[in-house]
């Protein structure tokens, strides 16, 4: 067992941990601070596959903003801080079976897939990944199409949020 | 190497043939990288015993006082009877408070400041860790901090600490996007997000190329820190104590200590990304004297902020945001914009600086004439008053 | 490269402990004298009137939003300034024009007043 596969397995338990505990508590914000936990596990698994870059980009972005916007959703849409919620409903029975026989399909194609165990291609010596990235990320026969149409996305998302969540005018 | 220029150095090599004589190889690396952990994490925390007492004592001096100078020769053992006097204070917890959130809270604060020294570059070879992303993740461990903050706010059940809370993150985000805006810049001289790279490479120093986003930089790690001008997040007369109201005793001492801190590593960083961190005559040859130098260009940092806290009035919260995202975002955007299409064609010839240089008092000049105008327009729309006529004394 | 992050690990561990020990220590040494008034919510020495909630301002929330989509924008912008050296003026110039979509949009966001504080 070597410090990787340990490190592996105590973040994959930790993740799928607060995944459940995320989905059961009552209390929302309690979910969504276990949903933290959960992100950061994330970020550890992309350590681990010696993403750095991805890993800091996922506590920035998904932890830091996207968790406190998750946040600040709850707490200010949910009046009484300690309010509590009914976890499961009626239909508690069919999710979990379709949910079951969704993770039993996953694991089945994916024990099949050939590739599970490759390695990624190695780089030329002498450029580090983040510097491939950059360069993949706007050079023309690389990904510079989906760069330019992410910001469009981004220009797009940010104005119909604003649209929906507008502040009325005559104070809100 | 010998034990003058490079002590650490020495003494890493000295402990890992020691340890490798009796255990496996994986328990050295273990045992060196956990002596290296321990040694930074008590850098951080022991100097923050000495920030402490400085501030006070320049805060003072900025006031016309003297400060603390009682306990101890000059009052430097103030601090240490601070600590004692807040871990003999009774630890209240709210009754519907919600404990786990409560308790994590100042524990998160701290991590958050201290991990942030585990990629600061001491000295050429003396860095925690090298990583590849040093300054994103700089960026990302600030995210705990605002989690803390939002943990504690939410867990003490406590209208003021809730509504200090939001009004606390609300201020951090918005100031988060002109720093990392402008922390873009030295990885775009440097090319690269190494901290060491980017010292290294620092052979004239970055606040000569970008004055502006320099300066852009400071204020927008004021405001992410919390102080004066932007101490909206702790305003006294305000909202009691904001998020940290229900909190005592040491639980606040950790708040407390993790400001200072704080407010310390972005001097660092500061002189880091700008003021060449460890560079200086004689750093390479003996590895302490840049040491020496990267805390004397920190202080360097610390000093201003110290300053901008004792000359600046509070800035109101609607003043602060419009501030942010009406100037400071556009301004270093179109920065890092001229930064970007000039060092490209210039880059490598004799004009970079001062083409540079031109470029940010452009920009400069640019923001004002916008400001000038701004100002122009609102006072135009200001009521004018009808002459009334004046009483005269009989 | 996964040894660097090795070296954060222990960190964040080892960072935890530290503010736990004074703490703990504040557990022994300090005195604990609990009374229904010292463990009740403050507010400013008043009985507390209602229940603890804040009245839901959008403002808070859009501002959060607007962070986002600069924050996602930025970290795009991070491997564009990394690979600066390999990268021809034009590449240069895509990076500009993806930030210059994005000013648009700080555009659109004040005039519909999206950022005031009121």
């Amino acid at each position: 067992m070597t410090v990787e596969q340990a490190v592996f397995l105590f973040t994959s338990f930790l993740i799928l941990f607060s995944g459940f505990m995320m989905v059961t508590r009552q209390n929302l914000v309690h979910a969504a601070l276990y949903l933290v936990v959960a992100l950061f596990g994330v970020a550890v698994i992309f350590v681990l596959l010696e993403a750095g870059f991805l890993a800091v980009v996922q506590v920035l972005v998904y932890i830091g903003a996207i968790a406190i916007l998750m946040i600040f959703a709850v707490m200010l849409t949910r009046g009484n801080a300690t309010e509590e919620q009914e976890s499961m409903n009626a239909g508690f029975g069919w999710a979990m079976l379709l949910s079951a026989l969704f993770a039993f399909a996953l694991i089945v194609m994916l024990g099949q897939w050939a590739d599970i165990g490759a390695m990624a291609p190695a780089l030329d010596a002498g450029r580090s990944t983040i510097e491939e990235l950059g360069s993949a990320l706007v050079s023309p026969d690389g990904y510079v199409i989906p760069f330019e149409v992410a910001s469009v996305l981004l220009l797009a998302a940010l104005i119909g949020a604003l649209v929906v969540a507008r502040p009325q005018k005559g104070g809100k | 190497m010998s034990f003058i220029n490079d002590p650490i150095g020495f003494l890493a090599e000295w402990i890992t043939n020691f340890l490798s004589g009796f255990l496996p190889e994986a328990w050295v690396i273990f045992i060196v990288t956990l002596l290296g952990v321990i040694i930074t994490a008590s850098f951080g925390l022991i100097i923050v015993i000495f920030l402490i007492w400085l501030e006070r004592k320049i805060a003072a001096r900025f006031q016309d006082r003297l400060g603390p100078n009682r306990a101890g020769p000059y009052g430097l053992l103030q601090t240490f009877a601070d600590m004692i006097k807040l871990i003999t204070k009774e630890d209240v917890v709210p009754e519907k408070a919600d404990k786990l959130t409560f308790n994590i809270a100042p524990i998160l604060s701290v991590v958050a400041v201290l991990l942030i020294w585990a990629v600061v570059p001491f000295a050429p070879g003396w860095i925690g860790t090298d990583l590849n992303v040093g300054v994103l993740y700089i960026a990302a461990v600030g995210s705990f901090g605002i989690l803390s903050i939002l943990m504690a706010g939410w867990s003490s059940n406590n209208k003021y600490a809730l509504l200090g809370a939001f009004r606390a993150v609300a201020q951090l985000i918005s100031y988060e996007v002109p720093m990392l805006i402008t922390l873009m810049v030295p990885v775009l001289l440097a090319r690269d997000m190494g901290m060491m790279t980017i010292v290294e490479s620092q052979n004239l120093w970055y606040i000569a190329l970008a004055p502006i986003s320099a300066i852009i930089f400071m204020v927008s790690s004021i405001a992410e820190v919390g102080r004066t001008p932007f101490d909206l997040i702790e305003a006294e007369s305000e909202i009691v104590a904001g998020y940290h109201t229900e909190y005592t005793g040491m639980k606040f001492g950790m708040f407390f200590a993790a400001e200072f801190l704080h407010a310390f590593t972005i001097g660092v960083i500061f002189a880091i990304l700008f003021l060449g961190g460890w560079r200086g005559p004689g750093a390479e040859e003996f590895r302490l004297l840049g040491v020496v130098y990267l805390m004397l260009k920190g202080l360097l940092g610390y000093f201003i902020v110290m300053w901008v806290r004792s000359t600046l009035p509070r800035i109101r919260i609607d003043h602060m945001l419009a501030f942010n995202w009406k100037f400071l975002t556009p301004l270093s955007l179109m920065l890092l914009v001229m930064t970007a299409i000039l060092d490209k064609i210039f880059g490598d010839t004799a004009l970079r600086l001062p083409l540079l240089l031109a470029g940010n008092v452009l920009v400069l000049f640019l923001g004002w004439l916008a400001l000038r105008w701004a100002s122009r327009r609102q006072t135009k729309t200001r009521r004018v008053f009808k002459k009334r006529p004046v009483a005269k004394p009989a | 490269m996964l040894s660097n992050w090795i070296f954060v690990g222990i960190f964040i561990s080892i960072a935890a402990v530290f503010p736990l020990l004074p703490i703990v220590l504040a557990r022994f040494l300090a005195p604990r004298k609990p009374n229904p008034i010292k463990l009740d919510t403050y507010e400013c020495g008043m009985e507390t009137v209602g229940d603890t909630w804040v009245q839901f301002k959008v403002q808070y929330y859009i501002y959060a939003l607007v962070f986002l989509v600069f924050d996602i924008e930025t970290v795009f912008l991070f491997p564009w300034a990394v690979a600066f050296d390999v990268l021809p003026l034009f590449a240069v110039l895509e990076g500009v024009l993806f930030i210059v979509i994005l000013v648009g949009g700080l555009l659109y966001a004040w005039r519909k007043g999206a950022l005031e504080w009121a």
